[in-house]
This record gives C-alpha cells, sequence and structure tokens, in this order.
C-alpha cells in the first residue's frame, strides 16, 4: 500500500474516532465544541509519556484515554448545568484555556512540540476505529443509547419518565471525551510529532460539522459524515485542479493555470454547510432513512411508520 | 504613573472589544443566535478597506481610493454580507423536529460562512497582514505626562456614540420596540403584529454595522489588517460579552472594558503568551460560577436589552 493512501486511512479512522467522541455529546443534545482540547489531552498525554518515560504504546493510549476520560467528567459536571449557547461558550473557552496551558508549558514543549519515538501503521487506528464504531452501535442499542435518544429528542419529557438527565449526559459526555482522546493519542503515535498549533479553534469546528451533517439521530451519522468529508479535500486535490483547467480551457488559455488555492476545499465545505442547513438541517442520515433502508425488516418497519406518522 | 498609563491604554484597546462584543450581544439577545460570522464581517471590512485603499476597486472600475472612502466602502461590504448571512441562517429555516440540538441551525450556518468567508479573502487577498495606508497614528495627545494617542480618542468616543444610539434606537424607536419583543418571545411578537419578516434583518444590518465600524477604527489604530485579525478580536469580544452577562449591552460594554484591562494586566505582569489562557479561564469561570454574568439574567431573551 502507498504511503499517500496508508496516511488517508490512518487520518480516516483518527477522525471517525474523534466524530465519534463528539458523537455521545451531541446525541444527548449537548453540542461540543470543544473537541480540539480533548484531542489535544489525549495526544499529549501519548507523547509525553512516550517521549518521557519510553512507555509502550497501548499502555499510553489506555492512559490517554482515561485521562481525557476523566477531565471529560470533572469538566462535564460544572459545564452541563449550563445549556444551549452557554454550554457552546464554555467548550469552546475549556478547549481554548487547554491548548493556552499546553503553550506556555515548557514541560510539554511549548510551541515547539513534541516528537514521539514511536510509531505506528495505519491498521492500528483502523482496527480501533472499527472497534469504536461497534462499540457506539452496541451503545445505542441499549437501555442507556434509548436514554441518550430520549434526551436528545425531549429533554423535559424524559426528565418526567424517570431518566436521570444529569447522569446520562455526564456519562456520554464523557465517554466522548475519552474517545477523543483516543483519537488524539493515535494521532501522536500515527505521525510521530504533536505541536499544540493543530489542536485550534478551527479542528473543533470541523469535527462538530462532520457530525452534524452525517445526522445525530443514529450512529450511522458520524462515520458518513467524517467518512464523506476527510475523502472529500483529497478527492478535491485532484478534481479542482482539472476543473479549473477545463473551465479556463473554455476561453482557450489551458496552458497556463496556476492550480487553485487550497483554500477552496474549505470553501466548499463551507458552501456545503449552509446548503445542508437550508435544505436538510437534520443531517444526512435520519433515523427515517436508516430504517427505510432495512428492507429485510419490512413488514416491521412499515408497521412502526404507520403508528409514528398517523 | 506607569500603572495609570497601563489603564488608560487598556481602556483603549477595550474600547475595540466593546464594539465587537456588542455585536455579539445584540444577536444573542434578541436572536438567541451565537453569530460565529461576526469575527469574520469584522476582518471583511479591513480586508475589503485595504484592497480598495491599495488597488482600488475590482475589475478596474477606479484607482486606489482614498482612504476614508475605502473602509466606508469595506463597511457596506460587511453590512451586505451581514445580510446574506440573515438569508441562509433564519430566513430560509423552518424548524420542523423540535429536538434539542436544532437551536444550533444558526449556529452552524454561521460556522460555514465564517469557512467561506476567510477562505476567500484568503484566496483574493493572500495570507499576509499588510499595512494600512491609515493617518498617522502616532499623533499623541499629552495630558499632564500621560499620552493618549488620538486615533483612539476617536475609537473610544465612536464606541461611546454607538452604544449610546444604540440604546435609544431600542428604547425609543418602533423597531427597537419590535426588536425588544421579539427578544421577549418571538410567537407573541408575531401574533401581536411585529414583522419578524422585516425586523429580524435589521438585527443583522445592526452587527454588519458594528463589526464594519470596529474593523475600520482597528485598520486605522494599528495601521495593519490581516485575514486573521478577527480570530482574535472575536475572542477577547466573546469573553468580554460572557464576563457582562449575554444579551445585555451595557454587561457587554463593560465586559470589553474588563477583558482590555486584564489583557494589559496580564501582559505587564506575566507577558503576552498568558492572555489567552487568562481570557479564556475567566470566561470559563465566569459561565461556570456566575453565569448570567455581571449584568445578565440567567435566561436568554427575557427582556434584557
Amino acid at each position: 500500500m502507498s504511503g499517500y493512501m496508508s496516511g488517508i486511512l490512518s487520518i480516516l479512522a483518527i477522525n471517525i474516532i474523534f466524530a465519534y467522541g463528539i458523537f455521545l455529546a451531541v446525541a444527548t443534545g449537548q453540542l461540543n465544541l470543544g473537541g480540539a482540547g480533548f484531542q489535544a489531552v489525549g495526544a499529549y498525554a501519548a507523547a509525553y509519556l512516550t517521549a518521557t518515560f519510553g512507555l509502550s504504546v497501548p499502555l499510553t493510549l489506555l492512559f490517554g484515554v482515561v485521562l481525557a476520560g476523566l477531565v471529560g467528567v470533572a469538566i462535564a459536571f460544572p459545564i452541563l448545568r449550563t445549556k444551549g449557547v452557554y454550554l457552546v461558550l464554555a467548550t469552546f473557552a475549556f478547549a481554548e484555556v487547554i491548548t493556552g496551558a499546553i503553550l506556555n508549558s515548557e514541560e510539554l514543549g511549548g510551541a515547539m512540540g513534541i516528537s514521539v519515538p514511536a510509531y505506528v501503521d495505519w491498521y492500528v487506528p483502523v482496527i480501533m476505529a472499527v472497534c469504536v464504531i461497534g462499540f457506539v452501535f452496541y451503545v445505542m442499542s441499549t437501555r442507556f443509547g434509548l436514554a441518550m435518544r430520549a434526551i436528545h429528542d425531549d429533554e423535559q419529557v424524559s426528565d418526567l419518565m424517570g431518566v436521570s438527565i444529569r447522569g446520562v449526559k455526564v456519562v456520554a459526555f464523557g465517554i466522548g471525551a475519552a474517545l477523543a482522546g483516543l483519537s488524539g493519542g493515535l494521532y501522536a503515535v500515527s505521525y510521530s510529532y504533536v505541536e499544540v498549533q493543530s489542536f485550534n479553534a478551527l479542528l473543533s469546528i470541523y469535527v462538530l460539522l462532520y457530525v452534524l451533517l452525517g445526522g445525530t439521530q443514529t450512529a450511522w451519522g458520524p462515520l458518513v459524515g467524517a467518512t464523506f468529508f476527510t475523502i472529500l479535500p483529497e478527492v478535491l486535490r485532484d478534481a479542482l485542479p482539472a476543473l479549473k483547467t477545463a473551465v479556463v480551457g473554455l476561453f482557450g488559455d489551458a496552458d497556463n493555470v496556476a492550480p487553485p488555492d487550497e483554500s477552496w476545499r474549505f470553501v466548499i465545505l463551507g458552501l456545503m454547510t449552509i446548503l445542508m442547513m437550508v435544505i436538510r438541517p437534520e443531517g444526512l442520515v435520519t433515523r427515517t432513512m436508516v430504517e427505510n433502508l432495512q428492507f429485510w425488516k419490512k413488514g416491521a418497519t412499515s408497521a412502526r411508520r404507520e403508528v409514528t406518522e398517523g | 504613573m506607569l500603572l495609570l498609563q497601563q489603564i488608560i491604554n487598556s481602556v483603549m484597546l477595550g474600547s475595540v472589544y466593546v464594539t465587537v462584543a456588542v455585536a455579539f450581544t445584540l444577536t444573542i439577545g434578541i436572536l438567541n443566535f451565537l453569530n460565529f460570522t461576526i469575527p469574520t464581517l469584522f476582518m471583511l471590512t479591513g480586508m475589503t478597506g485595504w484592497a480598495i485603499a491599495y488597488w482600488g476597486l475590482p475589475m478596474g472600475l477606479s484607482g486606489p481610493l482614498p482612504w476614508p472612502v475605502a473602509l466606508v466602502i469595506g463597511i457596506l461590504v460587511a453590512v451586505l454580507a451581514s445580510l446574506v448571512v440573515e438569508r441562509f441562517t433564519f430566513r430560509y429555516l423552518k424548524t420542523r423536529y423540535g429536538d434539542s440540538t436544532e437551536h444550533a441551525i444558526p449556529l452552524v450556518s454561521s460556522l460555514g460562512f465564517l469557512l467561506v468567508l476567510e477562505n476567500l479573502v484568503q484566496i483574493g487577498y493572500g495570507n499576509d497582514s499588510q499595512r494600512f495606508p491609515g493617518p498617522d497614528a502616532d499623533l499623541t495627545l499629552n495630558i499632564g505626562g500621560l499620552f493618549v494617542r488620538i486615533p483612539q480618542l476617536v475609537s473610544l468616543l465612536v464606541t461611546v456614540a454607538i452604544v449610546v444610539g444604540l440604546t435609544l434606537l431600542l428604547k425609543r424607536s418602533r423597531i427597537g420596540r419590535g426588536l425588544r419583543a421579539i427578544a421577549e418571545n418571538p410567537d407573541a411578537a408575531n401574533i401581536l403584529g411585529v414583522d419578524t419578516a422585516r425586523v429580524v434583518p435589521v438585527v443583522f444590518m445592526l452587527t454588519g454595522l458594528l463589526c464594519g465600524l470596529a474593523g475600520a477604527l482597528f485598520a486605522v489604530n494599528y495601521g495593519e489588517v490581516s485575514p486573521f485579525m478577527g480570530e482574535d478580536i472575536g475572542t477577547k469580544a466573546i469573553a468580554g460579552m460572557v464576563i457582562g452577562g449575554l444579551g445585555s449591552i451595557w454587561g457587554a460594554v463593560l465586559g470589553g472594558l474588563v477583558v482590555g484591562l486584564l489583557e494589559m494586566m496580564t501582559v505587564h505582569f506575566f507577558g503576552a503568551d498568558t492572555v489567552q489562557v487568562v481570557v479564556w479561564g475567566a470566561l470559563l469561570l465566569t459561565l461556570i460560577a456566575y453565569p448570567q454574568g455581571l449584568f445578565g439574567h440567567n435566561s436568554i431573551g427575557k427582556g434584557k436589552l
């Protein structure tokens, strides 16, 4: 397998795990715009432990996950008192504080970053991603997943029905933070280098967009969203210059065309976000869509739809 | 004396934050919408203003224009862009599902606009910071040994005028009454005859105007613009808004000044690198310990403008 392909597979797997981390929070109705902060915790935990104590990769990843999860639970208790805009701001502020603290820490390399004396091949993140996907699908199928779904759809009614809102939210946020930490740890050992500048506010924005555009109603959403938006830039990397040459070629000057700016890819991501919110704000994959696709259970689904739509 | 000079400097610095913080708080107070395009609109004015003052209007319509004209055009661009944002964050969006992440739809759209506008500006004008050909920013007034730079003084006066004007608009005018009614309860306002489709764009025009003015003042004061100039200001303005209390205009004024002071003091005592941690840490603590801020009320949209 070429280096290019394995690089894409690694980052794809990391993005999918990261998206599931944010998904677990969003699936209980909490917009987590602090993804980069949790990923940074996991990445720096893995990098620091490997570089300083020479721990093995599985152990450092485990530490990263546990640390990010603990930080997530610790921050969830005070933060989850807030709602809506306040929660978005609080998670965003949390990420900025974490990255700012790392930037000012001599021990963690400050602006220089840490090089990690460990390396894993592409199949490690991919296997982990498959495990995470299975885990989240399992969680969503349990009673706990049902409670998450209930809170997402209507918090007050779930509260009346006896669902422990606070408990479910904190646990979902904490597991999500742990998964974001795992993605950070995998990032550190896949690239053998971490620098705090890569965990910026834009990263938090991107991953939230993956989740929301993919759809938050089912566990398929983050998978579709993260895959689509990780592959899209790579496809555009080839397609955009071709498109530009073709367009300029219409005016008969195809030979001396400069390749288009990298920024176009982000313009396209932004435009798709805006259009998506107008056309299909609930995300690409919805619950009804998944049910309709399960044609082998046709009888059951059509009966259920009669109940819900009738 | 040095401390007094620092405080004066921080008030001047804070006045830019105040204008942007008021733009944030206005949208949140009336529409319950955290508008992430605000820092981008601020940047848009600075960059288009620079481009027109340096190159002239696009497609060869004119040569380089004098900087005040360029800045006025820049402000108009910000207002127009803000109206486009209104179309795609409010007008065409219908709430259909009623689930708990639904309030996020305008916010997500505004994140989309942030990506689009910021990257388009980078494509058009490059990634570098540019020198803005404004007036001499170092013209200073010496009052008993304390130095006040004249462009900064002008900024402060403009900021005060904006805030007072905005308060009067909201308190006295018909449009202002409509806006306050929408802040209180959009459905009831609609039933009682407030034309939401006409009043909501006013919020976005005001947002564009405030950001545009702030961007113009920034360009004149610092003599430098860049595609990334909005990020830092946006950060500080959000912090100011939260500290003052979401949705409160006077809270945003005070919060912006507090953040300016906090920044100056942090730089003075700990160095420039720690500013990010201190400002965001203050924001986080305020949100956790005292979420209504200094002036706001606990819930959004309950008549506090």
